[in-house]
Order: structure tokens, then sequence, then C-alpha cells
């Protein structure tokens, strides 16, 4: 790899022995991957996904105070994944010793470490830290140094910014340094699409299932999907938040770091089918693939047939737009079934900066006559406590589905489940 | 008896018994429990691997494909070397991914008391040729020997 003098300068221990590790790191995680030189981040904030104070990674903790004794702080501010706690999510007195005495017991010394950092502000904990009310929106070019992999798979796709899917401690290490390995989704040619992907469908695609879908198929290829901006017309907010579901569904199913969509996304508008390699592979996604790739999905609850006791909405979280539009949902349906509430405890989540933003509308207000919890809360996180394993949780993300033993439903079924029961 | 010639990504040698995943190892669902709740067995938590759940796999030569799963990976990679409860070695069959990458080279360049041998590319024959139990050593410049 060629390094700059002032790289090499870092990597001899100019800037003290802990920044020369740092580099030694990036240099050689680089080296993996054919990167040809260290490339600056330009990014205006960085983004991590450790956001949790879990005692079991006490030993990222001592390395993040290394980095904070040697001054080997960040560069840039940065944002961090969501919170894994709020006390308005339901949670039994069981699973609050666990998540209490067992697992998050360094949340408020994590939260620190991460003001020393560099965090933003207090509250810039989401998933979705490029919403406009959140303000961490790359442009378009910036590289950047993030490693939450719907975060990663939006930035690069619908802005168009370029950054590789990292592995945590990488993120930082990258906004610590301000050099990240040019190779992958950094290079031309590294975001070119191996895949076509044709959307043949009746209706416009489930977001979740479509992405899960394509995850499935292309691991972590890059595919070019023809087709669906027939279904999304323009890249709106509508469109916006439909691709950060399905970006997050082929990242979390699969290990896809960027797509294009025709006619849609930017690169895709400005260099159509030149984005195609080749020999691109070709596949097909009808009717009867989504509904083949939805009754894959295993279902590891004990009891198949358990009465669900918690529904999670907003894995990523969930934009101002799908809260207003969820609001209306909820409300239709809960005067259809007759129900003034909805008969499943059901938690909506999204960005503390996008939950401000909606309690000053008259949706607020009315979602919270539904009963529905809104919450700043990661629901992976609620979901590793090994009592919340064992609840029948149910889901409309694909990605809480991959990692977690939540049970995926559709939007439509969801809210059926919600506001009329149906299991 | 049979040779495997891969890439070196963390150097070492070593010889221990070999725990074959045949799919992806899902990195966070697997050593999350080991590290919460103590067991310096690492015996792998994930449910959706069959090969490995419920199997110890701290001192062993894990044998796998890749992994896979949320980007907290490489972290979690770290604390169980940290913590000493991490596999005596990885061997991939595929090119190593990013998350694996960032875990093994996090270890070999930030602990001292810490030695996890990492070798890649090893190709598809050794991953079907590897069995549970059979003893796997790692030689230099990236030599694995299985008997």
């Amino acid at each position: 790899m060629n390094l700059t003098k002032e790289q090499e300068d870092i990597l001899n221990g100019s800037r003290g022995e802990t920044m020369a590790k740092v580099m030694e790191t990036l240099v050689r995680y680089g080296e993996l991957y054919h990167a040809d030189s260290m490339v600056p981040v330009t990014g205006k904030f960085n983004h991590l996904v450790t956001s949790f104070g879990l005692k079991a990674l006490a030993p990222v903790y001592d390395l993040m105070n290394k980095l904070i004794e040697a001054g080997a702080v960040s560069g840039t501010k940065f944002s961090a994944d969501p919170r894994p706690l709020d006390k308005n999510v339901p949670s039994s007195f069981l699973q609050n010793i666990v998540f209490n005495h067992f697992m998050y017991t360094k949340q408020d010394f994590y939260e620190d470490q991460l003001t020393k950092l560099g965090l933003m502000e207090k509250d810039a904990f989401t998933c979705t830290c490029y919403m406009d009310e959140v303000g961490n929106t790359p442009k378009k070019g910036d590289i950047l140094s993030w490693s939450e992999s719907s975060a990663v798979v939006y930035a690069n796709s619908v802005l168009a910014a370029r950054c590789n899917r990292n592995s945590g401690i990488i993120d930082l290490m990258g906004a610590v340094c301000g050099f990240v390995p040019n190779f992958g989704l950094l290079t031309d040619e590294g975001r070119k699409a191996k895949w076509i992907v044709e959307v043949k469908t009746s209706k416009k695609p489930e977001a979740q299932l479509l992405g899960s879908a394509i995850g499935m198929k292309v691991m972590e290829d890059v595919p070019y999907i023809r087709g669906l901006d027939k279904w999304l017309g323009t890249l709106d907010d509508d469109a916006r938040a439909y691709l950060k579901d399905m970006g997050a569904a082929t990242a979390s199913n699969g290990a896809v770091g960027l797509y294009h969509v025709a006619g849609i996304t930017p690169e895709a508008v400005e260099s159509g089918e030149d984005l195609i390699l080749p020999d691109a592979q070709v596949y097909v996604i009808d009717d009867a693939e989504l509904q083949r790739v939805y009754d894959s999905y295993p279902v590891i609850w004990k009891n198949k047939d358990a009465t669900p006791k918690l529904c999670f909405m907003g894995c990523p979280h969930m934009s101002l737009a799908q809260l207003i539009d969820w609001t209306k949902r909820v409300e239709g349906g809960l005067a259809a079934a007759g129900n003034a509430k909805v008969v499943i405890p059901t938690v909506f989540t999204a960005a503390p900066a996008v939950i401000k933003k909606f309690e000053e509308t008259e949706y607020a207000a009315r979602l919270k006559k539904t009963g529905v919890i809104l919450s700043y809360i990661c629901p992976l996180m609620y979901m590793n406590n090994p009592l919340s394993t064992k609840m029948p949780v149910i889901t409309s993300s694909n990605k809480l589905r991959t990692y977690t033993s939540a049970r995926y439903y559709t939007d439509d079924e969801i809210l059926v489940q919600i506001t009329k029961g149906g299991n | 008896m049979k040779e495997f010639r891969g890439r070196v990504v963390a150097k070492g040698t070593v010889s221990a018994p070999a725990l074959v995943s045949h799919g992806g190892l899902n990195t966070l669902a697997s050593f999350q429990k080991a590290l919460q709740f103590g067991d310096k067995k690492a015996t792998c938590g994930d449910q959706n691997n069959p090969d490995l759940y419920g199997k110890q796999m701290a001192g062993k030569a894990l044998c796998l494909p890749r992994t896979i799963g949320p980007p907290t990976g490489g972290l979690v990679l770290y604390c169980a070397c940290s913590m000493h409860r991490q596999p005596a070695c990885m061997l991939f069959s595929e090119p190593i991914d990013s998350l694996a990458a960032a875990g093994a080279i996090l270890q070999d360049v930030w602990l001292s008391d810490v030695n996890m041998p990492v070798i890649d590319s090893l190709g598809e024959e050794f991953l079907a040729y590897v069995k549970d139990g059979m003893t796997v050593t790692i030689g230099d410049g990236g030599l694995v020997t299985v008997e």
C-alpha cells in the first residue's frame, strides 16, 4: 500500500504509540483487501455502531480508554447507534434485573466515554443518523468510516457517499486517524453491479421482503435493481423510507453494502446501466418468489401458536413520515376492528430528534391515544436479553427477525395483529 | 493427512482439535452468552448454526467459510480474545470477511498476551475435508495440516 509521508510518520510513531497502533490496524485491514492507499475521511460527522454499555464488552471500553488517555479521539464529532434501554418499553421484573444488573451495567460509563471521544450531542443515538432531523447526512462522494450496516448501505446507495462495510471499532479508528483504506465500495470499480435484479411483481413489493430476497441471493455483491422505479416514482420522503427498510434487509439478510435502483438512486440516475458489469447474473423477483422467501423464514418460538406479547416497529428507526403514516393506519385499523387501543403492546422506535419533531405535530397525541409506545430504544438490544428471546415478539423488520427470535409479518399483517388480534 | 495452504491474516503456530461450521459464523450470536455469563469454554449460543450450537469454541481450531451477522462481529471477537475465551485459531475457506478481519487484526495489534493465528482462503476442499475432532496444525507461511 502506498502511504503518504504523513501516514508513514504516524505508523512510525510520530503521534505516539497508540496512534501508531491505530494506523497499523487500518493499514493491515486495508492490505487484506488490496487497498492501494489510505484516503482522507471527508464526511462532516462520523457514526459508531457501538452504543451500548454491555458488561460483556469491557475490553472494548478498556481499548477506548487507551485512546482517550493518549488523546487519540475522533477528529470529527459522531452519532452512535440507539440506546439499549428505555423504561417506557414494557419489560418484566426479571427482564429488568438482567438488563440492569447483568447486561447494560456500563451504559452511563460508556456514554461518558463517547462524550469524551466526540459524541455530537447527548441524544445523538440512532441507527438512522442520516435523517434530516438528526443532522448527520453525508453528501454525495463523501468518504465515511461507518459500520452500522443499515446506515452504510443507505449512505452508499441513497446518498451516494462512499463507505465500506466495516466492523465496530474500525469505524472509530478511521475517525481517530482521519484516513481509511481505499478499497471495495470506496472505488468506482467496487461500486459496479455483479447482479441485475428484475422486479416483476404485480404490486409494490414489501420493502422488507424485497430486501431480504435480494440480500439472500446476492450476499455481499452489488445489485442493480430494475423495475422498482415503477413503484417508487421519485426519490421523495416515501421512497427514501422504503429504501431505508429495503436496504437494511439486504444488509442483514445478506451482506449488501450498496445497491443501485434504476431511475431512482443517484449513481443509477447518473450512470444508468454503465454500472452493470458485463458478466452480471440475473435474479427475477415476482410475487411467487417473494412468497417463497416469506415462507422460508423459520419460526423459532417454542410455541409457534403463542399469542404475541410485544410488537416492535422501527428497525431501522422510523422516519417522521412513517410515524405519521402509521399513526393514521393504526387509527384506521382500530376503528375497523372496533377497538380503542392496540391489543398487543406495541413499540414504534425512532431517533430522539425525530421523536422530538413528531411530538410537535398533532399526530403525537393521536398515536398516544392508540396505546402505541414511542421509543428511541434499539429493539435488537432489547431482544438480546435471554428472557426477551423467550418472548413471542412480532415485527415487520427483517433485520430484527434475522438477528433475534422475533417473528416477521408484513406491514398489513402487523396492522391486523396489533389492532384486531389475529393469532 | 492432508495439507492446505492459505493466506496469513494473523501470524502464529498452533495445534488444536477442529470444530467445523459449514455455514457462516454469526459472531455476536455465537459468543454473546459466553462473554455475558462467564462461560470460559465459549459454548456457541447461535441456535441458527446447527454445526456449532452448544459446542465449546474456546481452544478449538475453528474451521468455517466466513462470519456473518451484525457489524459488532469484529469487536465481539476482540472481546473473546481479550477475555481468553477465543478459539485456538480460525481457519477460513473463503477470503476473510471484513468483520472477522477486524477482530483478527485488533487482537493481533492490541493484545500482547493473546495469539490467535488466523488463515483465510483455504478453499472449499479444506472445509469438505476437515471434520470435528481432527487435529489441525498451523505451520509457517499459511500451511495448514489436517490429520
